[in-house]
């Protein structure tokens, strides 16, 4: 049995302007273990970047306010730190990778100085200039850049080196925990499967575990060991990567994500996408979040919030199911 | 394994009823009302407006309030007074009354700020439309001869124009608009320029829309906001660049009520009365406060990203 | 770097002979004739004729133009009708004042306008920004002549304080550089706090708080440079208002520089005074927006290397 790496229970963010309260994120809980990768996949402003930024705890200052829940890392409370522990750490034991490397690097800073900024800030070893200038030309090779373009700025880089180079300010001081937030949707489809492939490789050898945020199913399927599906603020199935992908039983929304995927094996003529749009989060509808787009929506789901049902560790929140038996 | 494809965001389905006119005043409206909802709920922008419909009221019903001979008639023996109830903001050296002059004052350079601005928005506005729209040799020979106007500064080269005609209301007003004409020849190219950039222009014409048509509903109406705004804060600066004129006796002729030379003349008295010289610096001042208010309420409002 | 420089200050060129076409145009269209301005009222038909001649006015325009061109390479600005000097003798003798005055404005606005900018958008909301941007809203819209009038009345009338009028110690200098900057601080002020604001807000801020980086250093390692960027353009945009300014300032404190010399010329209608003023003041703002190319250029490596790549060519 693995040791337990983060532990978010009950966790629930809003994002309040004047105008409204948004729901952003609606008591959602999972585990990560040590070493392991965990996908959250779902729509567009289903709330994973939010959870990515919560577990931060980088949500912007005046608007984002984490309303409940815990987030445990190695069993403390991130949430109970103050500011100037939570900083350290930031970016020593928990990284983020942010979407889009194309404004995600300070143009005015030369790239070098930018990953030595990010070991300056957590050097408790009170290395030597030289070593850290050492160490930053060893993080630009291991991510595929040759160390004499560390003088350069980030106009001088391609959109796939540059997110080589905030891979590299990310594991720069070999975190326990890397938030990967949809670091491949901004690049070409080549470039995404040569910077996943280099992401997996570093992440065995440094031995971190890693939140995977996507829409892509494809990205979970080659990278994640457990799956989140998240919908309107919620987790809506959890599970194994095996469960996800090759179990029978499913949310109709996972279904939905799977159905509007065309695959080569079984020829269909049309793709089955879900209907209508994700709800508004400022007005959420009450029982089920998905019963106005579900196609096997019940008279319950209206009104009720289901519970969580779990299978073997395979949970489900749907009427559709219940403890220990499956649903139709 | 289901998915490796890598595109695999779930498609929203959106079911367009409305004919593209439609949307565009459907979209319109909705957006004037939002930005006015925005900007009157902005207290400083509500008080800039209030101070501006004073003005304009002041400009409209001047002979109403007040009578302009009041203004105009010179009594040597109520000179210099101080602000009484007979005479609200005091009188000046020739024993006029100066509240009747600041408000009389208004119709010169708050008129001419607003005048000038808006030819000197006409003029600029359409040379820079063309230049941004058809780019190329037009687009670089009209802003050539921009880029060396702007390299004279604003006030000298107003001045050297009036120079040239010779002072007065007209001159001024000439020099004053000609003057901004290449500022807002770039501020147009420029909207035009980020406008057409974008991809529902790319659309518009890759459907065969004319040009003319994608001028005047796309591109037009997306860069309004930009100029709008623009516009707004320099009627403010203008105000205080035609008072500055008359203030060095190169502007409006005394005896008119003009507020730069109220101040030229009540120079020389203001250690004998101080209000001589407070009362339309005051009114300038309140000018282009009110504008300036407006121009930021119109600013956030048009773009509320600023806001949070 | 040393090529960028090159490069644009060749490019100063033509439009240098573009401002001497527009001013020399302008002025080109002034009514009245200049022989009988100097010759006076009284002169005789012939006389003026002949004075028209041997100044070269009978010829035209571009002639004209041409001539005064390769003049100005001599550093011949002609002679000022009114006094008979030469047009830049006079103006050279006033400059220094001119230039003292609008730089210790420039100075005294940035270093008022750009730190208290920068507090206000890092203490966004709080009592000093609300307290700092209503101030600053209400001071942008001061002209400063009127400024300049109270501060008179206040600080040399009343209090007796500074000195009203005159240019000759640096005490002269303060009450009008400080009446010229407070409107120009005001702006640059807003303008410091809604760039550091936009830049807040950027990715790469993101990028250096997920670091684990303090507050302050955020703000003066990685925001600080950005948002200034355009700052610093609007700072050369200032100038050119202040010299404005300047012309007006000068006459409400009695200070005998370049601003009094066009305006006296300007009423006498000494037209190669005027012309040789305002090419001056123009000529200094464009070594003003030079400076600040440069300054842009050492700031942003985008821009650098946008002029290395089209010198390749």
């Amino acid at each position: 049995m693995q040791d337990t790496l983060l532990e978010v229970k009950n966790l629930s963010v809003d994002y309040e302007t004047d105008e409204a309260t948004f729901y952003a994120v609606n008591d959602i809980s999972f585990k990560l273990n040590e070493g392991e990768t965990v996908g959250i996949v779902g729509e567009t402003g289903a709330g994973k970047t939010t959870t990515a930024l919560a577990i931060m705890r980088l949500l912007p200052a005046r608007t984002g306010r984490i309303t409940g829940g815990e987030i445990l890392f190695k069993g403390e409370d991130l949430l109970k730190k103050p500011e100037n522990e939570m900083r350290l750490v930031r970016g020593a034991l928990i990284s983020m990778i942010f979407q889009d490397p194309m404004t995600s690097l300070n143009p005015v800073m030369t790239v070098g100085k930018q990953i030595y900024e990010s070991l300056e800030i957590h050097n408790l070893e009170h290395k030597s200039k030289q070593q850290l200038e050492e160490r930053v030309d060893e993080l630009l090779e291991l991510v595929g850049i040759p160390a004499r373009r560390k003088n350069e700025y980030p106009h001088q880089f391609s959109g796939g080196m540059k997110q080589r180079v905030v891979i590299a300010i990310a594991l720069a001081c070999e975190p326990k925990l890397l938030i990967a937030d949809e670091p491949t949707t901004a690049l070409d489809v080549t470039i995404q499967a040569q910077v996943l492939e280099m992401m997996h490789d570093l992440k065995k050898r440094f031995g971190t575990a890693m939140i995977m945020i996507t829409h892509d199913l494809g990205v979970v399927a080659e990278t994640c060991d457990n799956v989140a599906i998240m919908y309107a603020g919620e987790l809506i199935e959890t599970g194994r990567v095996e469960d996800i992908f090759e179990g029978t039983l499913h949310h109709p929304y996972t279904k939905g994500l799977f159905g509007s995927i065309p695959d080569l094996e079984t020829s269909a003529n049309r793709l089955h996408p879900i209907d209508g749009l994700m709800p508004d989060p400022a007005d959420l509808p009450t029982g089920c979040r998905f019963h106005p787009r579900c196609s096997q929506c019940m008279e319950i789901c209206k009104t009720t919030h289901p519970k969580r049902v779990s299978f073997n560790g395979h949970d489900i929140v749907c009427h559709l199911f219940t403890e220990g038996g499956a649903g139709k | 394994m289901n998915g490796n494809m890598k595109d695999a965001s779930p498609k929203k389905h959106v079911s367009l009823s409305l004919t593209e006119d439609e949307a565009v005043n459907f979209k319109k409206k909705s957006q004037l009302k939002e930005v006015w909802r925005r900007m009157r709920k902005n207290k400083m922008a509500v008080v800039g407006l209030c101070i501006f419909t004073v003005i304009v009221l002041c400009t409209i019903f001047a002979d109403l309030i007040v009578d302009y001979d009041k203004g105009i008639d010179q009594n040597i023996e109520i000179r210099l007074q101080s602000p009484s109830a007979e005479h609200w903001f005091g009188t000046d050296m020739y024993g006029r009354d100066m509240f009747a002059r600041i408000i009389h004052g208004t119709r010169y350079s708050f008129v001419m700020g607003i005048v000038a601005v808006i030819v000197g928005i006409t003029i600029g506005g359409t040379l820079g439309a063309v230049a941004g729209y058809y780019g190329g040799i037009v687009d670089t020979v009209i802003m050539r001869i921009m880029d060396t106007v702007m390299c004279i500064p604003f006030m000298l080269l107003s001045l050297t124009i009036v120079s040239a005609l010779g002072p007065g209301l007209v001159n001024v007003l000439i020099a004053l608009m000609l003057s901004m004409v290449p500022n807002y020849t770039r501020v147009i190219r420029s909207a035009i320029l980020t406008v057409t950039g974008m991809d529902y222009i790319e659309a518009a014409k890759s459907c065969g829309t004319p040009n003319r048509y994608i001028v005047f509903k796309h591109v037009l109406p997306n860069a309004i906001g930009t100029v709008i705004v623009q516009a707004t804060m320099s009627v403010g600066s203008t105000i205080i660049a035609a008072a500055g004129m008359s203030f060095i006796g190169m502007g409006i002729q005394p005896p008119a009520p003009e507020w730069g030379s109220m101040l030229s003349e009540g120079r020389e008295y203001m250690r004998y009365s101080p209000y001589i010289v407070l009362f339309p610096g005051l009114a300038i001042a309140f000018s282009a406060l009110a504008l300036n208010l407006m121009g930021d309420g119109l600013r956030d409002a048009l773009d509320p990203r600023l806001k949070d | 770097m040393l090529r960028f420089i090159c490069k644009r200050i060749l490019v100063i060129i033509p439009t240098l002979l573009g401002i001497i076409f527009i001013v020399f145009g302008i002025m080109a269209l002034t009514p009245g004739d200049p022989a009988k301005v100097i010759l006076g009222e009284k002169a005789t038909p012939e006389a003026i004729e002949k004075l028209n001649k041997e100044m070269g006015l009978d010829k035209p325009f571009l002639v004209r133009y041409v001539n005064y061109v390769l003049d100005l390479l001599h550093g011949d600005m002609g002679n000022s009708y009114r006094s008979g000097r030469e047009v830049s003798e006079e103006i050279l003798t006033r400059l220094p004042t001119t230039i003292r005055l609008t730089i210790g404005a420039i100075v005294v606005a940035v270093c008022l306008g750009i730190p208290l900018g920068i507090l206000s958008a890092v203490k966004q909301y709080s009592f000093f920004d609300i307290a700092g941007t209503m101030t600053a809203m209400m001071a942008a819209s001061i002209p400063a002549f009127w400024l300049a009038l109270l501060f008179i009345l206040l600080f040399a009338l009343k209090l007796g304080w500074l000195p009203s009028n005159g240019s000759e110690s640096f005490r002269h200098y303060i009450l009008p550089s400080l009446s010229l900057a407070i409107p120009t601080s005001a702006s640059l002020l807003r303008l410091t706090r809604t760039q550091m604001l936009e830049t807040i807000r950027q990715d790469y801020i993101r990028t250096a708080r997920a670091k684990g980086q303090v507050e302050r250093k955020i703000t003066f390692r990685h925001a600080l440079k950005n948002a200034l960027l355009p700052v610093v353009t609007v700072v050369g945009m200032e100038f050119g208002f202040l010299l404005g300014g300047a012309v007006i300032c000068e006459q409400v404190y009695s200070i005998n520089g370049l601003g009094t010399l066009i305006i006296n010329a300007i009423r006498m209608k000494d037209i190669p005074q005027v012309t040789g003023s305002a090419l001056f003041l123009a000529f200094f703002f464009m070594l003003v927006m030079l400076l600040v190319d440069i300054l842009y250029a050492y700031i942003d490596p985008r821009i650098r290397a946008r002029y290395q790549t089209r010198s390749k060519k």
